[in-house]
């Protein structure tokens, strides 16, 4: 029952984690693509032997270090707050969790440490060769490292190839490549390796430019714009491609974070997509009166487009939140009362096994119960459900209102989903046109876009964010689909206890951050050198 | 070694030394190894709380 659980310690759980994801987000992206950008300049170093580029390439594999130095460890603060904060969570995902996490943990101890070493204290240590490969593999590592713990929260958005086990509450892998290969784990490492990539070639760009605006390092600045904004063009075309998979794909398995993106209440065939638009303030108000058209204050509509970008026909039927909450007999979606009623149902059938078996464990009873649990009928007719059961309240009415309490929260997923949207096209636009003037030789007679360029490097940050709010925000209340509530997922802990860690961790990742940006700019300031002083760091 | 590379190894082992130490002794035991000694004894918990039909 809602109103007896305590929304304080949830809130405060659910702020710490997003705190500390973000933070640790604010490194990730840049050590993914420039990790590869290092390995570009450094292969064309390898095939000319024009000292140029071994020039250029130890400059950014320098901010490399600082961004990689800096960021390391920080998502290992997540892991603490899974056994901390989110205990139940953590004991019922299991092996699910376990082994990609392990698998990341291996795979970055070994392969990142061990090339991340040689690609900065060796050089002039190992052969030429020897060295491009540690940089290539630290490139190829660290992105690998993200396969694991993005194959992890696609499990959460979509948990595939798993099965409960009633005896010990927890999940167990039952098909270890459906959860490596699902649809959601592919689209999710696509779209944010590729984001790594763009905002790691807006920074190559961004900061190229300032050397351009200071008349300083011309051609260091110039090689630099051009190998960032192609890589930085192609990753943002697979970032358009592997989004439009992503709509699909969340039209398919997510339809309630679709109807919030576009604070879609009413479900419509030939839907149109709000390509801009400002809310009212109403669509907080979640209740069986809300109205999309109500909802805006104003907005300019693409009509058919929302059909078409979730299922490639600008006629089909795109469900609204109402269509999600209250069912639509028509088109097949079981209400989500229905959903909450079948998940109580399934948790009453577990309490029952529980008690059969402490009573006896050895009993028909028990023995029946136990088969209807992995009855595979049961499990997708009503297990499927499981997560909704603490929303259950015998009177209607208050089951209802419980029903539209589990629609995401509107306004900030509608906003992050545009503002990640127009900065992806913005991206696009900005490599286009760098590409097009880098080629007429007249980038550096542009002040004014290369002051724009420079005030883009947090754009792609803002993007990514956006990004993760979408995704996370756009499917509460879940911590797993479907499955399990951020309700349930949590420690009953103190809220105080985790109001003190919060705080320390705001203040923790303050100064780190300001520490990076200090010595970053240091750096940026020095600029590039032929010989330095001593490239082991 | 040059004087950014002293800067990120000192931010490196205090960062360690404050995650490591101070918040993972002191502010991040695991709940369910602290306050339970087996694994039945956690695997109980964890179901009362998934069929707990007061929350």
């Amino acid at each position: 029952m809602l109103e007896n659980i305590d929304f304080a310690i949830v809130n405060w759980s659910r702020a710490q984690f997003a705190l500390t994801a973000m933070f640790h987000w604010v490194f990730v992206p840049l050590t993914l693509g420039l990790g590869f950008l290092n390995a570009f300049t450094e292969t064309i170093y390898y095939k000319t032997g024009n000292p140029e580029w071994k020039k250029l390439t130890k400059f950014w594999m320098k901010l490399f270090g600082i961004n990689f130095a800096c960021g390391v460890a920080t998502g290992l603060i997540l892991e603490f707050q899974f056994g901390t904060n989110w205990s139940n969570y953590s004991w019922f995902v299991g092996d699910i969790f376990g082994a990609p996490l392990a698998i990341e943990g291996i795979i970055a101890f070994f392969m990142e440490s061990t090339f991340v070493a040689v690609m900065f204290f060796g050089w002039e240590k190992v052969s030429k060769r020897f060295h491009l490969a540690s940089t290539w593999l630290t490139a190829i590592g660290a992105n690998l490292s993200a396969v694991w713990i993005l194959v992890a929260n696609g499990w959460m958005q979509n948990p595939v190839g798993t099965a409960f086990n009633p005896d010990t509450a927890r999940n167990e892998m039952t098909n270890f490549w459906e959860i490596i290969f699902s649809e959601t784990a592919l689209n999710k490492f696509f779209h944010s390796t590729t984001c790594g990539f763009v905002l790691a070639a807006v920074f190559v760009i961004g900061v190229s430019s300032w050397f351009l605006l200071k008349n300083r390092e011309i051609l260091f600045a110039k090689r630099s714009i051009v190998v960032a904004a192609v890589f930085g063009l192609i990753s943002s075309i697979i970032i358009v491609v592997s989004g439009d998979k992503t709509t699909k794909h969340v039209a398919e398995v997510q339809p309630m974070k679709l109807a919030a993106m576009e604070s879609l209440y009413e479900g419509t065939e030939n839907a149109p997509l709000v390509a801009f638009g400002i809310l009212s303030g109403k669509e907080t108000e979640k209740n069986i009166t809300a109205d999309s058209n109500a909802d805006f204050l104003f907005k300019i509509e693409i009509p058919g487009m929302l059909s078409f970008l979730s299922f490639n026909d600008s006629q089909s039927f795109v469900a609204g939140i109402k269509d999600l909450v209250l069912g639509n007999e028509e088109r097949g979606i079981l209400s989500y009362t229905e959903k909450i009623e079948r998940g109580h149902e399934a948790r009453q059938t577990l309490l029952a096994y529980k008690n059969a078996k402490e009573e006896n464990p050895n009993s028909e009873l028990t023995a029946y119960l136990k088969e209807k649990l992995n009855d595979q009928t049961f499990i997708n007719e009503y297990f499927t459900y499981f997560g909704y059961a603490p929303y259950y309240d015998e009177n209607p009415e208050i089951l209802q209102q419980n029903a539209f309490k589990m629609v995401p929260p509107i306004s900030l997923t509608f906003y992050s989903f545009r503002i990640m949207v127009m900065l992806g096209f913005y991206f696009v636009l900005l490599f286009v046109v760098v590409l097009f003037l880098i080629f007429k030789d007249k980038l550096h007679t542009k002040r004014w876009l290369l002051l724009i360029l420079i005030f883009s490097i947090p754009l792609p940050y803002i993007a990514g964010m956006a990004g993760w709010i979408v995704a996370e925000v756009g499917r509460q209340p879940w911590a797993i689909q479907d499955l399990m509530s951020v309700v349930v997922a949590i420690s009953k802990i103190e809220t105080s206890s985790v109001m003190i860690t919060f705080s320390l961790f705001a203040v923790l990742f303050f100064v780190l951050f300001i520490a990076e940006m200090m010595i970053l700019l240091k750096q940026i300031k020095i600029g590039p050198k032929i010989e330095e002083e001593n490239s082991n760091v | 070694m040059p004087k950014w590379g002293r800067a990120v190894w000192t931010l490196i082992l205090i960062k360690l030394f404050l995650i490591f130490i101070v918040l993972k002794l002191f502010f991040f035991p695991n709940f369910l190894k602290h306050n339970f000694k087996t694994d039945e004894e956690r695997a109980k918990y964890v179901f009362e709380q998934l069929t707990d039909n007061h929350s």
